[in-house]
């Protein structure tokens, strides 16, 4: 089904099962311990695998001795580069998943020990003795951002008007630098992988978001047929960006079962995770504002550092930068430097979350700066088009050209109710009980403070295919690859296709995450929610056109309610269109060119109250807000849910959360649960979410939008500025611990 | 983690003498460190004695006043006692500030007293650490040490004591008693327990090798109010930056040992003395020769406004 046109009324429109308050399908399964997550699959036979990580982050192995580690107790195999055969690389990929004998990064895995158990594994591979020829590398963004450059994809230099001149001659003006740090995703179900081979077909179980490029890039690295690969991921205890890629687990656990001919097990122990696997990097980030004594921005400029891998991707920070707020004259910068720390990728909102921990500050500061309330002052600038259309550019005479014409070519947005998240949540949090002047008010011992963010994030949309399937008990099938990363996939797929079908929940039954099943979008930069029921919307569609046809009746004028069929006076029981045998449609949603014609968008506005401990700088989050326009709400229990952890995400961010660089030896230090802290029970007291009513037809025939990363964005710089709010201290850099303003803040 | 044998000793003496036959075998209690540091095979023993059985798991009062606490009281039954909630209210309050209900539902009193440093670089056996391999140098200093000790560190170890236990059992004034190999027993000052880093950083205690704990015992109650301030990243479940025990007395004198900045809880009589001229005073005379790092400056005046709260909170 192609979506090139804005979405009418169709059945999604009824919402007797969708947009309704429905509890997770799954979560009988997950609570009973029978739903069995990658590494809870046992086999017969079954081996453990245990990675061993490189000791230096750069430099070449000049021998492995592997005798020692050979003999002992239970081992039956070792996998290294040098005997794994030849490998390729996934696309997706920037370091080698099995390292050797050039090291690309700290703890990249160099060999996988396999055993009888898991303990003699583990025992087995501290005897591997490695011998490094070690390198000088660049590990510190500060040093290097001298030396960035500017990235050859995506769009690292935006320009609109001139910014330079404008910021120049703006009557106000602001100009400031926010650091935010490498962070490790941290979910919870670590890396891991079971695999088997069969003849030469392998079938593996890996904890991944995007079952096709998973199943894509090992075929890839593996040198098969991406047919011979049997991809599973039907419980995934979270991922945040983490498991978008293919992960050294699945590789080992394949190379591994090879090697030895029985199933192998792998998951990444937890101290080797944040080194091994991928990372959202810091960044560096300039923002300047320029703005009229009437609090109008003229002008507003930011640029953004970060560090990569040879090859590898910057931060897009500087992205929200170019929808969120009016002004004439606008430039972003976004540059990358060559770092030898582990690969950065992805995590939790890559680009918006770490781009609004800075900007979101920077109004807050010009907001004072221009004795403006800061919710007023974000309202003062909204617009209601894409300030940083393409057209508009001006990076080419062409484009310049078009603009002279003063053709209006601005895109507007779909839908953009940033304005009413803002007044409603000032409204609902009690923002005029804020004090404008910082430092002032107290409870007890507590500093208070009340900060405020906006929040946006791109909405995405992704191809998306879904199998479904009428059997002849009148139990609706569905059967696709998208994955339930603890978002609550199972419950709005299974709420779609009750709707399309007019069944109750109970007769939907779907089978998620096998490489087997249609392509979906996967789950990853909030798209999957609206494509992959997008896609199943599509399937059901055809579903109702067989069932129709079977049955006798024009598919256009067909009702499908109460399990029957119905039109005029005729009504039969849908399951009767499948009495012969079932019925099978396959079918996907193709996302056309609408998002060209008006840019789709997801807003909010996030306030938090803190309190400062006045003698200790000790920071608690005493409420926080988020108020969110973000299409149709397929499910608020699963939806509220996603953005409650997303603002925990964003207090951690705020907080605690930070990779510290070993400088000198490169790598990621407190590299564990204990060293690397984000929020616990006790850290998160009270969470209120509002969503705003909103279709899009726009955005797919569900009229929903992402929500799950709009949740965290603008949550860290919230906090800030309610940090802030409490004492005075404004801190640029985060996390924002104690020891940076502590000296600021006077007990008495 | 290395296979090992294991055995259950009946009586303290027996695990004693079980120790001292094999110079790599070490007691378990809760295990809740032990285990840990094996898996990592930071810790390698060859042999466990379960020391669970040793009925040592009393908390009687003495002839003086004081408390006996047995080796192996849990955590959580101590925290939970009735006289130590009452006359050893500090104590109580540092447990409960540490680890999890979980984990202190095993954890032991003499394991407690022994646990073993957080220092990232101890964790990580790619890096040079002297306290995991006596000689080989110390990745900390120079590298990561926002967490680690700015008093009484040398040039061979900046690594902390990590406990919350300790820093009151400090403030108390607690005695460690033993039993050696050979059956004596002895009495150790909590002032002597713990030491500093020096050339030996590995050599964390006055025990001897196969000592067993036996109790350690409080003097009678000395009154005053009973404070314990953690301060940490986040709310809970995290081990302190600076963490301060306090008992003040309505005259404003008293006690105050701090955790988290030595590689033992630091307590300086000297400095209480200074307690009447308020929380600065205490702090100077308690850092006077404090090496920080950059990372771990903010430390100091951490401490000093930590003393501030707990004096502000005996004032109210
Ligand atoms: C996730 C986590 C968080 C934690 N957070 C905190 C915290 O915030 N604050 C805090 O203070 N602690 C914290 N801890 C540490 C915890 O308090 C200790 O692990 C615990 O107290 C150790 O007691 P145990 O009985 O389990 O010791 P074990 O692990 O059994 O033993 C520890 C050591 O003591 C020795 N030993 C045990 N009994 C005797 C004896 N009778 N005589 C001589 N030697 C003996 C053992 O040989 C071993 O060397 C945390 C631990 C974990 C795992
Ligand atoms: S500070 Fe002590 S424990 Fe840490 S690395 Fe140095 S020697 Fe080891």
């Amino acid at each position: 089904m192609k979506f090139d046109t804005p979405a009418t009324t169709n059945p999604i429109d009824q919402l007797k099962v969708v947009g309704q308050p429905h509890h997770r399908i799954e979560g009988p399964l997950k609570v009973t311990g029978q739903a069995h997550y990658a590494y809870e699959n046992n086999l017969p036979n079954q081996t453990y695998g245990y990675v061993v990580g490189a000791a230096i982050a750069k430099g070449r192995i000049n021998s492995m001795d592997l005798d020692e580690a050979r003999k002992a107790p239970g081992v039956i195999d070792i996998v290294t580069a040098e005997n794994a055969g030849d490998l390729g690389k996934g696309d997706m990929n920037t370091a080698k998943l099995l390292g050797g004998p050039e090291i690309q990064h700290y703890h990249q895995a160099i060999a996988l020990v396999i055993a009888e158990s898991f303990e003699q594994a583990r025992a087995a591979a501290n005897l591997v003795r490695v011998d490094y020829a070690e390198e000088k590398g660049s590990f510190d963004l500060e040093v290097a951002k001298s030396e960035a450059t500017k990235p050859e994809s995506g769009e690292p230099d935006s320009d609109v008007g001139d910014f330079e001149a404008g910021f120049d001659s703006a009557a106000v003006k602001f100009d400031q630098t926010y650091h935010t740090p490498d962070q490790s995703h941290s979910m919870m179900e670590p890396h891991a992988s079971v695999a088997t081979w069969e003849g030469d077909k392998l079938k593996i179980w890996h904890s991944n978001q995007m079952i096709n490029w998973g199943t894509n890039d090992l075929a890839k690295t593996l040198k098969i047929e991406r047919d011979k690969i049997q991809l599973m991921s039907p419980f995934v205890g979270g991922g945040f960006g983490g498991k978008l890629f293919l992960r050294t687990d699945a590789l080992l656990a394949a190379l591994g079962s090879r090697a030895v001919n029985r199933p192998v097990k792998v998951a990444l122990q937890r101290p080797l995770i944040p080194n091994n696997t991928t990372h959202r990097p810091a960044t560096i980030q300039r923002i300047r504002i320029g703005a009229g004594e009437d609090g109008k921005i003229t002008a507003i400029g930011h640029e953004g550092w970060s560090g990569d891998l040879e090859d590898g991707q910057p931060e897009t920070a500087v992205q929200q930068t170019r929808f969120l707020y009016a002004g004439a004259d606008r430039m972003t910068r976004t540059r990358l430097a060559v770092l030898n720390l582990p690969e950065g990728n992805a995590m939790r909102a890559p680009g918006e979350a770490p781009g609004l921990m800075a900007l979101e500050i920077a109004m807050d500061e010009m907001a004072e700066q221009l004795k403006l309330d800061p919710v007023e002052f974000r309202v003062m600038n909204d617009t209601q088009v894409v300030p940083d259309t393409p057209e508009q550019q001006t990076s080419d005479d062409d484009s310049q050209a078009k603009r002279d014409e003063g053709g209006s070519k601005a895109l507007p947005f779909s839908q953009r109710q940033l304005v009413e998240c803002l007044h409603q949540g000032a409204e609902r949090f009690g923002w005029n009980k804020r004090n404008a002047k910082p430092g002032l008010v107290r409870d007890g011992r507590w500093l208070v403070g009340f900060g405020v963010a906006a929040a946006f994030r791109n909405n995405l949309v992704m191809d998306s295919g879904a199998r479904a399937i009428l059997g002849a008990d009148g139990l609706v099938t569905i059967e696709t690859d998208m994955t339930d990363i603890g978002t609550g996939s199972y419950t709005i797929i299974a709420q779609t296709a009750a709707e399309m079908m007019g069944v109750p929940l109970e007769m939907v039954s779907v089978r998620l995450a096998d490489s087997t099943y249609p392509v979906s979008s996967g789950s990853g930069g909030q798209f999957g929610a609206n494509s992959s029921t997008a896609g199943v919307y599509a399937a059901c569609v055809k579903l109702r056109e067989a069932v129709a046809q079977k049955l006798g009746f024009n598919a256009s004028d067909a009702k499908f309610a109460d399990q029957q069929v119905s039109s005029g006076n005729r009504s039969l029981a849908l399951k009767d269109a499948a009495k012969d045998g079932e019925i099978v449609v396959e079918d996907k949603i193709e996302f056309g060119d609408l998002g060209k014609e008006k840019q789709q968008s997801t807003f909010g506005a996030h306030f938090v109250e803190v309190g400062v401990d006045r003698f200790t700088g000790e920071t608690r989050i005493r409420r926080m807000l988020a108020i969110c326009a973000a299409g149709r709400i397929l499910n608020p229990i699963t939806a509220r849910s996603q953005v409650i952890g997303a603002m925990t995400m964003g207090v951690g961010g705020a907080l605690m959360e930070e990779l510290a660089v070993d400088k000198r030896h490169g790598f990621f230090v407190n590299h564990d649960l204990a060293g690397y802290e984000v929020p616990v029970h006790a850290d998160i007291p009270h969470q209120e979410v509002i969503f705003l009513d909103e279709t899009d037809p726009n955005s797919s025939p569900m009229k929903a939008k992402g929500v799950g990363e709009l949740g965290l964005c603008g949550v860290g710089a919230a906090v800030a500025n309610a940090l802030y709010n409490a004492t005075g201290v404004r801190v640029r850099e985060y996390p924002i611990t104690l020891d940076k303003f502590l000296p600021g803040i006077l007990p008495a | 983690m290395k296979s090992f044998t294991f055995e259950r000793a009946e009586t303290p003496a027996k695990a004693a003498a079980a120790a001292a036959n094999n110079e790599n075998a070490k007691f378990i209690a809760g295990g809740t460190n032990l285990l840990d540091l094996m898996k990592l095979e930071i810790e390698v023993p060859t042999h466990l004695i379960d020391v669970n059985k040793l009925k040592l798991d009393r908390i009687e009062e003495t002839d003086d006043g004081g408390l006996r606490i047995g080796a192996l009281v849990r955590n959580t039954d101590l925290a939970s006692h009735q006289t130590v909630r009452r006359d050893f209210g500090v104590l109580s309050r540092a447990l409960l500030a540490g680890a999890s209900g979980q984990l202190r539902n095993k954890a032991t009193t003499a394991g407690n007293l022994l646990q073993r440093t957080r220092c990232p670089y101890f964790y990580d056996t790619n890096m040079a650490c002297n306290k995991r391999q006596p000689g080989s140098g110390c990745s900390a200093i120079g590298g990561f040490t926002r967490q680690l000790g700015v008093v009484g560190v040398s040039d061979a170890c900046i690594a902390t004591n990590p406990s919350d236990m300790n820093v009151a059992l400090r403030a108390l004034d607690a005695t460690v008693e033993t039993v050696k190999p050979d059956g004596e027993t002895r009495s150790i000052a909590i002032a002597d327990f713990h030491r500093l880093p020096g050339d030996t950083p590995q050599v964390e205690t006055a025990l001897e090798h196969g000592e067993l704990i036996t109790a350690v015992t409080l003097p009678a109650p000395v009154g005053g109010k009973h404070i314990y301030r953690k301060v940490r990243d986040r709310a809970s479940y995290a081990f302190a930056l600076v963490s301060v025990a306090g008992v003040i007395q309505p005259d404003g004198t008293g006690r105050i040992a701090v955790g988290g900045v030595a590689h033992k809880p630091w307590r300086m009589e000297e400095a209480e003395a200074e307690l009447p001229q308020g929380a600065q005073a205490v702090a100077n005379r308690l850092f006077a020769d404090a090496r920080p790092t950059d990372d771990n400056e903010f430390k100091i005046l951490l401490t000093e406004r930590t003393i501030a709260a707990v004096l502000d909170e005996a004032r109210a």
